[in-house]
């Protein structure tokens, strides 16, 4: 049994003028000891579909359809307090912001163990040992549990915050864009620690990003997001070399490389859709450099090896992934 | 600007503060036709006697005071006094303070120590009694006492128009004005100032209901003109004739009128409020 | 070396002095080293990266550049002129010279004027263009070579009206209409969406190379500085460690930090994976600089000699230059 099955979520919010569905319709299943990125570009749902998942949807969100089964339970029906017991001691969540919501008045060592004393029935000793244990686990030394957070530098906090999200042995863990502020060497750092503590756990873990370079180092599995949509889904290797989708094509061609041949980069004309209208059709088809007629109905979906994809034109993908790779092909379209 | 009227217009509260100003405004303008006699006039009743304390009736809308004069006169021509005032010292408040305050926050360094350090003398400054000694020392006058709550009232914008200027000065469009060789002068006043006028207005408003009040109170102390008829005075007359719980027709008009039109002040400043602060539109 | 610099800073330095509170109530005085005697030069329709991670300067060298700092020591040089010391007019006269492009698209712009204003202003200000019809076409027309067709359309509106990468080629154009001879942009791309990066990082090289400018880019995304710059140079705690070709440093990666860095630096390729090459600890704080060669604490090739003696700058064979050393600098 998947450790997190997401069946058809549809996430909906209330604006002063109509709804906006945020989330339509996705679908995903996360295995024991996966590492999901979930890719995607400002708007297109991803940091909606987290919070719903977890339940932290602002007033005007709602999960309006689907199920969220995560461990056999779903999701969507809980009280407010019975996710709230799920919430860390089950699937903990590290937001982008992480390291300001580190209480400046109090010890780090003593937010650590707060959680652990409250949700299992440890002594503060034991607590303090198990913060010891998730400090040498981020690189951090033991004697810093003592200092306040303002003592710390950003690196250090968002290492910090990691420690907390383990503290009560997750099963799984949701990380928000959380390298994103952080210089390139203590990324890469705080990369290589997920990497390793989540071999060393076997947890599972969705890593929320607009940099498929980050997915690239640390995920086995990429979903891609456009639109509210999921619109491929695969091994990590598999989607980032060889994309099925046309915004995936584009996507990849998009980040400049440090290895290989200088190669040019493309941009994808238009801007993302405009989720409170009622949309037909495939999303992406006003940038799509290779849209047709048959984009205005909405696509069956392809399974392919390692995973899955929503286009029109799946058929000719191989042709159409040698032809994203010419810039000159995204040029015309602008 | 149109920006602002437009959120203007839709909040209510400022809506009903600029009907009842506008309303006061209107009268004030159109005194001398929409009062029935002359305020100062003694009024004879056909048989030669003065028409003393008489009680509202078809003639006299507010009846009359101890003088035998026509209280809705007086209170129509005393609007005059009362919208000048405001309006005078509000526009004049609001110009020195904010130019002092935009000056003082962008240029910082000594014309700031300068400049605030004045402002806060005059904090120490108790309004009233200031506002008393200017005008025994000057003289009565309208003139004396608009001129007593500019000096002391313009402090308060300046503070506050100060700190906006401080924390606008770092904004990067500021920083890319600069670099496109624009003079210090003209982004103070092409870029910060119009940032800084909803604050502003929230001044004009306020200050203009705290002139309002402290004219009335400087006449109602019996310092005011003598020779010009206001509501404060109105009221030191109605109560140096003793007059006060005889005659509710004459001494409660003018204080309902002053707490109108001061009332309509602070909407109004309330509706400004909310403009420059969005966070307090949505209750 | 062809002599056709347009820009060039000679030990160039920048010091700030800061309240620094230590444990305690303690409230030291110290100097903030922001740019500690750096060499750099840009010629004529080539682009010059400066890469390196927060603190490490290549802001504060932007400002120093553009004349809103004033320099500590050293000298900058426009061509022949020397601008490191300009006030009042003169000042205002550089300033047809040189511009910048800001990080935050949502910020640089005035929120309160329409996209027409922002870019005549500045033509107003130095009175070029005869009279208000004149500026106008001529905001149009730059408008138009930023890719933003027609320019009609954007003229009568204001920033929140525009997407991110609308309002950068706003502010592209805005910094252009004044035909300066050289252009910084900092972090131009970071707060867009990747997919429309290249749009904008490439009608930053058009402009650089139609108009013959000097451009300067400053990231701390190596890759992106590969993509778009001639030549880079490496910052780290206020000196220049690296400095050379683009290619070149990418291949040779002389200096231990550029090597920690390209090795940071993750790979879209799932297939490459990054590696962290020995390096210790964190960047510290720009007030504590290490004694001897910055760097040493965290280099993994520290020998005795950096831990007391600065390094020279050496210059390679390629005409690269690094300061460490393992390579002489001496």
């Amino acid at each position: 049994m998947a450790l997190l099955d997401l069946k058809n979520i549809s996430v909906e919010y209330k604006l002063s003028n109509g709804t906006l569905k945020a989330v339509d319709q996705v679908s995903l299943k996360i295995e024991n000891g996966d590492i999901i990125g979930l890719v995607g570009e400002s708007g297109c749902g991803k940091s909606t579909l987290i919070k719903g998942i977890i339940n932290l949807l602002p007033s005007n969100g709602k999960v309006i359809d689907g199920e969220i089964i995560f461990d056999g339970v779903n999701l969507v029906n809980l009280s407010k307090e019975e996710m709230r017991r799920r919430r860390w001691k089950e699937i903990s969540l590290i937001t982008q912001s992480a390291m300001n919501s580190l209480n400046p008045v109090y010890r780090v060592g003593k937010q650590i163990i707060e959680p652990v004393m409250e949700h299992e029935n440890v002594s503060k000793k034991q607590a303090m040992e198990k913060a010891g244990e998730l400090f040498d686990l981020v690189g951090l030394e033991r004697g810093r549990l003592d200092d306040y957070p303002h003592q710390y530098s950003g690196g250090m906090k968002q290492r910090a915050i990691i420690a907390m999200s383990l503290a009560l042995d997750p099963k799984l863990i949701i990380a928000d864009e959380p390298t994103t502020a952080l210089d390139v060497i203590v990324q890469s750092q705080i990369l290589e620690r997920i990497n390793s503590l989540l071999e060393t756990y076997d947890g599972s873990m969705i890593l929320v990003t607009h940099d498929i370079s980050v997915v690239a180092q640390t995920c086995n599995k990429v979903a891609v997001m456009y639109g509210g949509q999921i619109i491929e889904y695969g091994d990590v290797v598999q989607v980032l070399k060889s994309p099925n989708h046309p915004y995936t094509m584009g996507l990849k061609n998009a980040f400049p490389s440090l290895t290989g041949e200088k190669k040019e980069l493309i941009s994808i004309a238009g801007t993302p859709p405009d989720l409170s209208q009622e949309l037909v059709g495939c999303r992406f088809m006003e940038r799509c450099p290779f849209a047709q007629e048959k984009c205005k109905i909405p696509a069956e979906i392809t399974y392919v090896d390692t995973g899955y994809f929503y286009c029109a034109r799946s058929d000719e993908r191989d042709e159409l992934r040698r032809q994203a790779d010419i810039p000159e092909v995204w040029e015309s379209n602008i | 600007m149109k920006n602002i009227f437009k959120l203007f217009s839709k909040n209510k509260v400022g809506i009903i503060g600029l009907t009842i100003f506008t309303t006061f405004v209107f009268i004030a303008i159109f005194a001398n036709y929409l009062a029935p006699y002359d305020p100062m006039q003694i009024q004879f009743s056909p048989d030669g006697a003065v028409k003393r304390l008489m009680p509202p009736s078809f003639e006299h809308l507010l009846g009359t005071t101890y003088m035998g004069r026509d209280v809705f006169s007086q209170m129509i021509i005393g609007s005059r006094v009362a919208v000048l005032v405001g309006v005078i010292s509000a526009v004049c408040v609001a110009f020195i303070g904010t130019n002092i305050g935009l000056i003082s926050g962008y240029f910082g360094g000594k014309v700031d120590r300068v400049l605030m350090g004045i402002v806060d003398v005059m904090y120490g400054l108790p309004f009233l009694p200031f506002a008393l000694i200017l005008v025994s020392v000057l003289g009565p006058g309208v003139q004396n006492i608009i001129l007593a709550i500019v000096l002391i009232t313009w402090r308060n914008s300046s503070r506050v128009i100060r700190s906006q200027a401080l924390s606008l000065k770092n904004r990067t469009f500021i920083e890319a004005t600069k670099l496109t060789g624009a003079s210090d002068w003209r982004i103070l006043y092409r870029h910060i100032a119009p940032n800084v006028v909803p604050v502003s207005l929230i001044y004009v408003s306020t200050s203009m209901a705290s002139a309002i009040m402290t004219e009335s109170s400087i006449s109602f102390l019996g310092l005011g003109d003598p020779m010009q008829v206001s509501w404060g005075r109105i009221l030191f007359t109605c109560y140096s004739s003793q007059a006060m719980f005889k005659a509710p027709w004459w001494i409660l008009p003018p204080g309902i009128a002053i707490t109108l039109l001061v009332l309509s002040g602070y909407l109004m400043g309330r509706a400004f409020e909310e403009i420059a602060n969005p966070k307090l539109r949505e209750r | 070396m062809a002599d056709n610099k347009v820009i060039e800073a000679i030990d160039l330095k920048k010091e700030f002095i800061v309240k620094v509170k230590r444990e305690g109530k303690v409230r030291e005085t110290k100097t903030l080293k922001a740019v500690d005697g750096i060499n750099i030069y840009v010629n004529k329709g080539e682009t010059l990266g400066i890469v390196g991670e927060s603190g490490c300067g290549k802001t504060t060298t932007a400002k120093l550049l553009l004349g809103l700092h004033e320099a500590s020591d050293g000298k900058i040089m426009l061509g022949d002129k020397d601008i490191s010391h300009l006030h009042g007019s003169e000042l205002k006269k550089f300033r047809k010279h040189a511009q910048m492009v800001f990080q935050d698209p949502y910020e640089s712009l005035n929120p309160r004027f329409k996209i027409k204003n922002t870019i005549m202003e500045p033509l107003e200000i130095h009175g070029i263009g005869a009279n208000k019809a004149e500026r106008y076409e001529m905001a149009k027309e730059i408008l138009n070579e930023s890719g933003l067709r027609p320019a009609e359309q954007f003229m009568d509106r204001f920033p929140h009206e525009m997407s991110g990468g609308q309002r950068q080629r706003v502010a592209i154009a805005r910094a252009l209409v004044l035909s300066p001879e050289f252009l910084i942009a900092d972090e131009p791309v970071s707060m867009l969406d990747v997919s429309i990066r290249a749009g904008i990082l490439k009608l930053l090289r058009k402009m650089i190379a139609d108009r013959g400018l000097a451009g300067i880019v400053i990231s701390h995304d190596i890759s992106l500085i590969r993509y778009i710059s001639d030549r880079t140079a490496v910052m780290y705690l206020g000196k220049i460690v690296e400095q050379g070709d683009t290619e070149d440093i990418i291949a040779n990666r002389y200096h231990p930090y550029t090597r920690a860095l390209l090795g940071a630096a993750p790979n879209p390729d799932p297939e490459v994976k990054f590696t962290l090459d020995g390096i210790k600890g964190e960047a510290p704080n720009p007030v504590d600089v290490p004694s001897g060669c910055c760097f040493h604490p965290r280099c993994p090739e520290c020998m005795d000699i950096c831990k007391t003696e600065s390094p020279k700058e050496t210059i390679m064979d390629n005409g690269q230059t690094v300061l460490c050393h393992m390579y002489g600098g001496k």
